[in-house]
């Protein structure tokens, strides 16, 4: 299919970055992006093309990171299985808060607000549950073993993370070419109308739903991997809701590439904040915040959109100018 | 002997205090094309909510090909084989026209490719082939408007319910249309339209049920209708039809 | 197995924290009732207020009371001005990039705040915050006594602004029905403006009734508005009377709960009745039907 062969050359191509440069800042540059990129991309999902748009993202991204942090401490599950189960775990809380908001016809803002206090439902029981560490947070164990998903220099995590984002991204595209690709952007689009031509809408927009926590909390789970520690304001705190979201507005609401495009500008501008002004906390959101006004205002279809928009323009410009040359 | 493939019993629909629909019955035969008319606010847009499940009747039963379908949602009743489209057009703005006619033909059809072809056919047939990669955004009231009945008519329906599809078309526009309407009733397709272009009910409509305030006033053959005394009131008022009457008589 | 002793402070109490949190949820209200958004940056914006009126006490030595003279009509311009030029154009209409607009300004506004002031939470000692009146065998804190006054006095004064002014009638019109007001001559833009800039406004007055007996540091104003959000969806969007019975409803469940419950486990208790409403009954109990 034309849409995975653009997908695997790009990653490739992300991939063989590290025969260029073994700076580890680069790769933990590259490593972030990806997170927020494959976060993004769950987002996306569920947003961009399901117009669902959900504030409260987080909530998939902290229970991936503290169900593989929780099942390798308390449980001794080998890292790679823990893995696997916070995927499952974060698409279970997906499918739950799925069915309770849209069982419930929760549309628009409400469906916002009810995602955003969900997250910090989550948020604040993590802070106080002694399963999550409560106040003091999870180390994961170090262990820096290849079975035990940890490693001694970053390039494998990269690798893993250039992975996660292409499969990511396959799957997407999957979608995007189905009949429930069709059925979820017609969900967008207009919900009676989609009715009428006999699209259930609820359960379409619960699959969408539990697939973008799915891959969320892929990202959560990887986090956790990489940084050894979770707690409840990095899991399920606000910063991870709006990258989250970020991101794909950011890039193109809608498209394969535009959370990967969004988290790259994301990320960059976050590096650039603090070139500037040092570590002083809130500086990078205030950026972010304003970014994301300034693209709704200006570029609401991120630069996807612009892309394509420059791509219509010179070909208006191309039929024009064969137009004046067959009469002229 | 022809077969009602749709029976709307006793209907009744209130809103708080309002009573849109009262007791409204008719049928509508296979393959043939029924005419629902009437004065602006009469509900014949609710009755249409409500057999296509997007409302539910406070009372009354809607039977489809025999069965009770009353209170079944939109989604269910399309699979079994209802359509509509609606008053004011719902296209899928952000989509193609092709794209947005696959979407009604994906209820029978699970591949992409079989479901843009599918929409390339019946595009073809109602005169959209040369917009199909147009955005539905584009198109013009006229453009909308077959949009909305080539959607409709993807899904494969053996009922179609037609609300007000030619309103906003000039005359030729309506010319055009009619003898679309009439080949899908032709290929066996149920149709109930709602309608107040009297030339395209008069010439499309083979029975032609009367709705004013809630309640079906009339019911007939459309020549019959047209020249009914109850009809002309509730279109133009107490003693219409009588001054109409004794104004013919003075010439 | 509590007496009166204990519940009737308790109960009086949560009354003047209710009154605190009706005000909040009141602009809120407004805003939805009028533009049908959900204000996303209205905690961000308490938060603001909170810190222009700690400012004024530290810097120009102003007291609080005092300041909502000032800082009342700052922050109507403020609003009016983030309505007028920023939300409504950047949104170009359409309820999704709304929700996005408000919820960057939102980020932008408590993070430059954090960024400007840092974590650290902050009070200011007025020398009468302790005084207590006494009633009935509770003692009430005076600062919260002066609170719930002056909501009431709100309450009255925007009763009577929106029943007997232009602007009121013009702003119930354009509530009710947007194309027809803006048919019969209303400046739509402006009246959306000057409904932002009021439940902003009251914003201001509600830090000001806040900061004698509070703190601020770059969150504080959340932990309020998701209170208030709650007493809205309650109460109903859209609905005053709403917002001000749901307001003294959550604050004396709140001081109840808390009682039993303890801190933490209270806020939850009010998040989870926030979801439990929006999932049962999201046109609240005097809201309008959807």
């Amino acid at each position: 299919m034309k849409g995975i062969s653009t997908i695997l050359v790009v990653t490739t191509l992300l991939a063989l970055v590290p025969i260029v440069t073994t700076s580890n800042v680069v790769l933990n540059f590259l490593v972030t992006t990806l997170l927020i990129a494959l976060v993004g991309q769950g987002w996306n999902l569920l947003g961009g093309y399901g117009g669902q748009y959900s504030f409260g993202h987080a909530a998939f991204f902290g229970t991936g990171a503290y169900a593989t942090a929780i099942l390798q401490l308390r449980f001794g599950v080998n890292a790679w299985v823990a893995f696997g189960f916070a995927i499952a775990a974060g698409a279970l809380v997906g499918a739950i808060i799925g069915a309770l908001s849209f069982r419930s016809g929760l549309k628009g803002s409400y469906f916002a607000l009810v995602t955003l206090a969900f997250a910090e439902v989550l948020r604040i029981i993590a802070s106080v549950a002694p399963v999550t560490g409560a106040g003091v947070g999870l180390l994961v164990k170090l262990d820096l073993r290849p079975e035990a998903f940890q490693f001694q220099s970053r390039l494998p995590f990269y690798i893993i993370a250039v992975a996660l984002v292409a499969i990511a991204m396959i799957v997407v595209r999957l979608i995007e070419d189905s009949r429930f690709g069709a059925y979820l952007v017609a969900v967008r689009e207009n919900e009676d109308a989609a009715k009428a031509l006999g699209v259930n809408v609820v359960r379409t927009k619960l699959i969408a739903m539990t697939v973008s926590a799915a891959i969320t909390a892929s990202g959560g789970a990887f986090y956790a991997q990489y940084f050894l520690f979770v707690d409840s304001g990095i899991a399920y705190g606000p910063w991870i809701s709006i990258e989250a979201l970020l991101a794909p507005i950011i890039g193109g609401v809608g498209t394969v590439f535009g959370p990967l495009l969004g988290a790259l500008v994301v990320k960059t501008l976050g590096e650039l904040a603090k070139h500037v002004t040092g570590d002083a906390p809130g500086l990078d959101l205030v950026i972010y915040g304003s970014v994301l006004v300034l693209v709704v205002a200006f570029a609401p279809r991120g630069i996807a959109g612009l892309v394509a928009s420059v791509r219509n323009l010179f070909q208006k410009a191309r039929e024009t100018a064969a137009g004046e040359r067959s009469r002229g | 002997m022809a077969e009602p493939v749709l029976q709307v019993e006793n209907v009744s629909k209130r809103f708080g205090g309002l009573l849109a629909v009262d007791k409204a019955s008719f049928t509508a035969d296979k393959g043939r094309i029924t005419a629902l008319i009437g004065p602006n606010g009469a509900g014949k847009t609710t009755l249409f909510s409500i057999i296509s499940g997007f409302a539910k009747p406070t009372e009354g039963h809607i039977r489809y090909r025999g069965v009770d379908i009353t209170g079944q949602p939109p989604h269910l009743l399309a699979r079994q084989g209802i359509a509509r489209t609606f008053q004011i057009v719902q296209p899928f703005t952000g989509l193609t026209v092709r794209e947005n006619i696959a979407v009604g033909s994906h209820l029978y059809r699970a591949g992409r490719v079989e479901a843009l072809d599918a929409a390339t056919e019946i595009a073809e047939v109602l005169d959209l082939g040369n917009m199909l990669d147009q955005p539905a955004a584009s198109l013009t009231v006229a453009g909308r408007k077959r949009l909305e009945l080539a959607r409709a008519l993807a899904i494969e329906p053996r009922l179609l319910l037609l609300d007000e599809v030619l309103a906003g078309l000039n005359p030729s526009e309506v010319r055009d249309m009619l003898p679309v309407i009439r080949a899908i009733a032709n290929r066996g397709v149920t149709i109930v339209m709602i309608e107040h272009i009297m030339q395209a009910v008069m010439s499309l409509a083979e029975q032609v049920f009367v709705l004013s305030e809630g309640r079906i006033i009339a019911q007939g053959a459309p020549q019959a209708i047209a020249a009914d005394p109850r009809v002309i009131e509730a279109y133009l008022g107490r003693g219409a039809a009588e001054r109409m009457s004794a104004g013919a008589v003075h010439g | 197995m509590l007496s009166s002793v204990i519940l009737v402070p308790a109960v009086l109490n949560g009354l003047m924290t209710g009154a605190v949190y009706a005000l909040v949820a009141l602009g809120l209200t407004l805003i939805y009732g009028v533009l049908h958004i959900i204000n996303f940056a209205h905690g961000a914006l308490l938060t603001a207020a909170m810190f222009a009126v700690f400012f004024t006490y530290k810097l120009l030595g102003v007291d609080p009371y005092v300041a909502a003279v000032g800082l009342t009509p700052l922050f109507f311009v403020i609003g009016y001005a983030l309505q007028r030029y920023v939300i409504g154009p950047a949104a170009h209409g359409d309820d999704r990039n709304i929700l996005l607009v408000t919820l960057g300004l939102a980020v932008v506004i408590e993070n430059a705040l954090l960024y400007a002031f840092r974590a650290d939470t902050r009070t200011i000692n007025l020398p009468y915050a302790f005084d207590v009146i006494e009633f009935h065998n509770a003692f009430l804190a005076k600062p919260r006594v002066i609170a719930c006054a002056a909501v009431i006095g709100v309450a009255l004064v925007l009763g009577i602004l929106m029943r007997f002014t232009s602007t009121g009638k013009a702003i119930r019109a354009v509530a009710k029905e947007k194309l027809g007001a803006e048919l019969a001559g209303i400046d739509v833009a402006h009246i959306y403006a000057v409904t932002f800039g009021i439940g902003t406004a009251c914003l201001a007055i509600a830090a000001c009734l806040l900061m004698p007996t509070y703190y601020v540091n770059p969150h504080a104003g959340n932990a309020f508005v998701l209170v208030a959000f709650t007493v809205v969806v309650l109460g109903g969007m859209g609905s005053v009377t709403g917002a001000l019975l749901g307001g003294l409803f959550v604050g004396v469940v709140e001081s109840l709960c808390g009682l039993y419950l303890g801190e933490s486990l209270g806020q939850i208790g009010i998040f989870v009745m926030f979801i439990l409403v929006l999932l049962l009954r999201p046109n609240g109990l005097f809201g309008e039907r959807a």
